[in-house]
């Protein structure tokens, strides 16, 4: 193992299980007003009037009319209000906030608010509705010509549902106008300034004029990328108008109904098969973005460059479209558009190599790409696909092959067995030419005359460990002890924008950024003096350049890689299904210490399975998420996934810190696919095409097919 | 209507508010705990969860009235011991702690568990810590640091 890789104890290890940590909730509350949202009851309408009670003194009412500038969160459109604008689009969209000193008695006059709507028709099913945010084409080859060459079509979709990122942490920020007329707002976020512009623009004034704090944040997965803007704007300007500080912290039900979750899709795919090979796809990807377009372009692009899955497809042709609802607004969620359609096309694969009779592994392994191959947007694999010696990493761990065959003969009895593989990449960092045109990132290194060294640095520690993973290479460059280099939560007064905690690129883009640093400041180096040194992003050379008009070139300058397999057991008389074994092998390059990449890893795969099999949210007739709580929404507990383990497969990647890739997002991305195939095993054969896979769905099943 | 007296963190304490309150608020409020955190609110995260008289409950579930004469441990008393810096330890060498929200209360209720079974095996462990959620780590890191911190803390429990 690399000394990089090897563990230490997280710098923030002491503060956080000690329960010494701030997060944004455990501020004080002296002197600072509770703020409530008054959200929509109808998911279209008109707002004729909102009927206020009369307010204390103390209390305010805060809606549209009181934001000083641009009613309009900026995230990548501009559609999305601070607070309603004349109707609302969906169930919970926010009209108006409440705040005042005491808790109780804002929810209070929350609760008495009478919102008079002209109801309009909300449009709930993704199949029904019309409206398209965004809309994209792209594909190579001759598409037509090998379908109408092949000497097998196959035509199938493939759905999958909400999944809510479940963070311990709810929602929340805090807004505090300062003496000087600036604007201080803080919380529980991923993305410092992307709120800073947000509020910038929300209240009006320069970008001086405020300053944004990543609070302690308890988790985020995405679901802190975009959202916090909405709800930063939304207390900055209740703080503005009330002259005083102001916290909003949502409560559970409010935060699983009413934030961003991952966008429920629909994918088709057509598929043309010649003498036992694809020859062909043409996919059809639709997303359900909900009421406001918000991150939905870049999920979407994300989703559709991974449409092909980690195969060769000589001909492909791919659409996208991202359709509007009166639901929630999706955004941002590990994976961010790729589980989507990488549970689709392993699916495909899966379904394919059965009716041709053959092995569902070894044909997938006869379409792999491999290095030098051209990617699905005609960029290439610039570097080694580990994926066939992985797959043999999870053999071993779990004797695929040998449970594959024996599950696919007939099984009697109540418990029945399954084992199923999936094999697929996420793109490390951002989309396309987003590193090199958007986030042009910036990060520092400040040399304290003490010889102490400070990283300054965008990118905020949501658990994921750039608190000391980000050190842990300043100092080893440096050869300094751990302790003699420190990364606070960042607070856009004082740190540059190295963009934001996104897309599993913090530790691969700004990690080398502060790797080059270091080097830099060794370089000059001189004792007992303040230096500072700067760094800015450069794309790779060897990438082949991005044309998002076209889809054309490399999407990604390299790929994290995973192969996980699922055994699982299920009840018959019951559904309900038992894990044996999750197994997975994850390339992430090098892991800049060990225990944090395995816990991101673990964690992430977990997420998978439940996203898989126990995760299920949707709405009502009305538009209305029912699955609102810990009860309705499961999430997976110590007992679920006992048997998980994680391998780590090392490819290096020459342009991340010490060969480190992406790696946040990877683990979660693969897990429907396996479990969906080891279901289908367990099941006798049967061909299924939606996730999450419940145990209602098994007897439904069962009920239909028989066992 | 007479003060509720309950010991918090090995320190008498008399609350003056409704028994109706919920100790997780008034915990938070009153006393300043902000170890004890707000998960859910309906007792099935288990973020809130403080050990009453060694047993452990979601503190958002228990009204005041409920405490009178109890002992009430949250992570603000129990960091103080040497259980705790064993357990520490354990979760710091495999990195158990990520977001940390879930982790003032998955200590406790590790404490709760190794308190009646100081030699768990991991199955036992996986049920006594299956009421508090974590999102972050997939758990493995969890259940093997204390199973790590009940074999190298042996004779604490």
């Amino acid at each position: 193992m690399d000394k990089i890789s090897q563990s230490v104890v997280k710098k923030d290890h002491a503060t956080k299980i000690s329960g010494r940590s701030v997060y944004v909730a455990d501020y004080p509350s002296e002197g600072v007003l509770c703020g409530k949202l008054l959200h929509a009851k109808v998911a279209r309408a008109r707002v004729v009037r909102v009927e206020v009670p009369e307010l204390p003194e103390g209390y305010f009412y805060v809606d549209a009319k009181d934001v000083p500038g641009d009613n309009n969160v900026n995230i990548v459109l501009d559609d999305t209000p601070v607070y309603c604008r004349d109707t609302v689009e969906y169930i919970g969209e926010p009209i108006a906030m409440l705040c005042g000193p005491d808790e109780a008695e804002v929810e209070r006059l929350r609760d008495a608010c009478r919102v008079v709507y002209e109801e309009l028709e909300p449009v709930l099913d993704l199949r029904a509705a019309t409206e398209t945010f965004f809309d994209y084409h792209y594909g190579h080859g001759d598409v037509d010509g090998a379908f109408a060459e092949a000497d097998a079509i196959y035509d199938e979709e493939f759905e999958t549902g909400y999944q809510e990122q479940a963070y311990l942490e709810t929602q929340g920020m805090m807004a505090e106008p300062e003496e000087s007329g600036r604007m201080f707002v803080h919380g529980s976020s991923q993305c410092a300034y992307y709120i800073h512009g947000a509020v910038a623009r929300a209240l009006g004034c320069g970008p001086s004029g405020v300053h944004i704090l990543q609070d302690v944040t308890g988790g985020g997965f995405g679901g802190k990328e975009a959202f916090p803007s909405i709800l930063g704007c939304q207390v900055a300007v209740a703080a503005r108008k009330c002259g005083r500080p102001v916290r909003c912290v949502f409560d559970r039900r409010e935060d699983m109904e009413y934030t961003s979750k991952r966008h429920p899709s629909l994918c088709r795919y057509k598929v043309a098969v010649k003498d036992g090979r694809v020859t062909a796809m043409d996919i059809d990807v639709v997303f359900n973005a909900g009421a406001y377009s918000t991150l939905s372009a870049v999920v979407l692009q994300r989703g559709i460059i991974a449409a092909p899955g980690v195969y060769d497809v000589p001909n492909l042709r791919v659409h996208g479209c991202a359709r509007k609802t009166n639901t929630s607004p999706c955004g941002a969620y590990r994976g961010f558009g790729a589980p989507q359609t990488f549970f689709a096309v392993e699916m495909m694969m899966d379904h394919i190599a059965r009716d041709l009779g053959v092995d569902s592994l070894a044909f997938k392994q006869a379409h792999l790409v491999k290095q030098g191959d051209s990617t699905s947007t005609c960029g290439r694999y610039h570097f080694p696909v580990p994926l066939p010696a992985m797959i043999e990493e999870v053999e071993t761990a779990c004797s695929y092959r040998e449970k594959r065959a024996a599950y696919a003969k007939p099984q009697t009895g109540r418990y029945r067995r399954g084992i199923g593989m999936s094999l697929y990449f996420h793109g490390a960092g951002f989309t396309g030419s987003g590193e090199r045109d958007l986030i042009k990132a910036v990060a520092k290194l400040r040399k304290y005359r003490d010889g102490t060294v400070e990283v300054l640095a965008s990118n905020g520690d949501i658990g994921q460990g750039v608190r000391t993973t980000f050190p842990k290479i300043v100092a080893h460059e440096l050869n300094l002890p751990l302790d003699k280099v420190f990364y606070d939560h960042p607070d856009t007064a004082r740190v540059p924008d190295s963009g934001p905690t996104v897309a599993s690129r913090s530790l691969m883009i700004v990690g080398e950024l502060l790797r080059r640093a270091a080097i830099h400041l060794r370089e000059v180096w001189v004792d007992g003096e303040e230096q500072e040194v700067e760094e800015r992003y450069k794309e790779p050379d060897f990438m082949i350049p991005f044309d998002i008009t076209k889809f054309d070139g490399d999407a990604y300058p390299t790929y994290a890689w995973a192969v996980n397999a699922i055994e699982l057991e299920i009840d018959t008389l019951t559904g309900t299904s038992k894990v044996l074994g999750a197994y997975g092998s994850f390339d992430v390059g090098t892991p800049v210490d060990y225990n944090i990449v395995l816990g991101q890893m673990e964690g992430g795969f977990l997420q998978g399975i439940g996203y898989a099999s126990i995760e299920k949210m949707d709405c009502d007739d009305k538009g209305r998420i029912r699955n609102n709580s810990f009860s309705d929404y499961l999430i997976p507990t110590t007992k679920d996934v006992p048997n998980l383990r994680c391998m780590l497969h090392v490819e290096k990647y020459p342009d991340g810190p010490y060969g480190a890739k992406g790696a946040g997002e990877l683990p979660l991305v693969g897990a429907p696919a396996a479990y969906l195939e080891a279901v289908e095993q367990a099941l006798g054969g049967s061909s299924l095409h939606h996730a999450p896979f419940t145990a209602e769905d098994t007897l439904a099943v069962i009920a239909k097919e028989g066992v | 209507m007479a003060d509720i007296r309950f010991t918090l963190n090995g320190r008498a304490v008399a609350y003056a508010g409704s028994a109706g309150d919920r100790l997780l608020d008034v915990l938070r409020r009153d006393y300043r705990c902000t170890s004890v955190k707000c998960g859910c609110k309906e007792g099935e995260c288990g973020a809130c969860s403080v050990l009453i008289d060694g047993v452990l409950m979601n503190s958002c579930c228990v009204a005041m009235g409920a405490v009178e004469g109890s002992s009430v441990v949250t992570m603000e008393g129990f960091r103080e011991t040497e259980r705790f810096a064993a357990l520490s330890k354990a979760f710091g060498d495999l990195s158990a702690v990520q977001c940390g929200f879930c982790i003032p209360g998955m200590v406790l209720a590790a404490e709760a568990l190794l308190s009646k079974n100081a030699h768990p095996t991991e199955d036992e462990i996986r049920e006594g810590l299956s009421g508090n959620l974590c999102r972050c780590t997939g758990y493995n890191a969890i259940v093997n640091a204390v199973n790590n911190a009940a074999k190298e803390g042996n004779g604490l429990w």
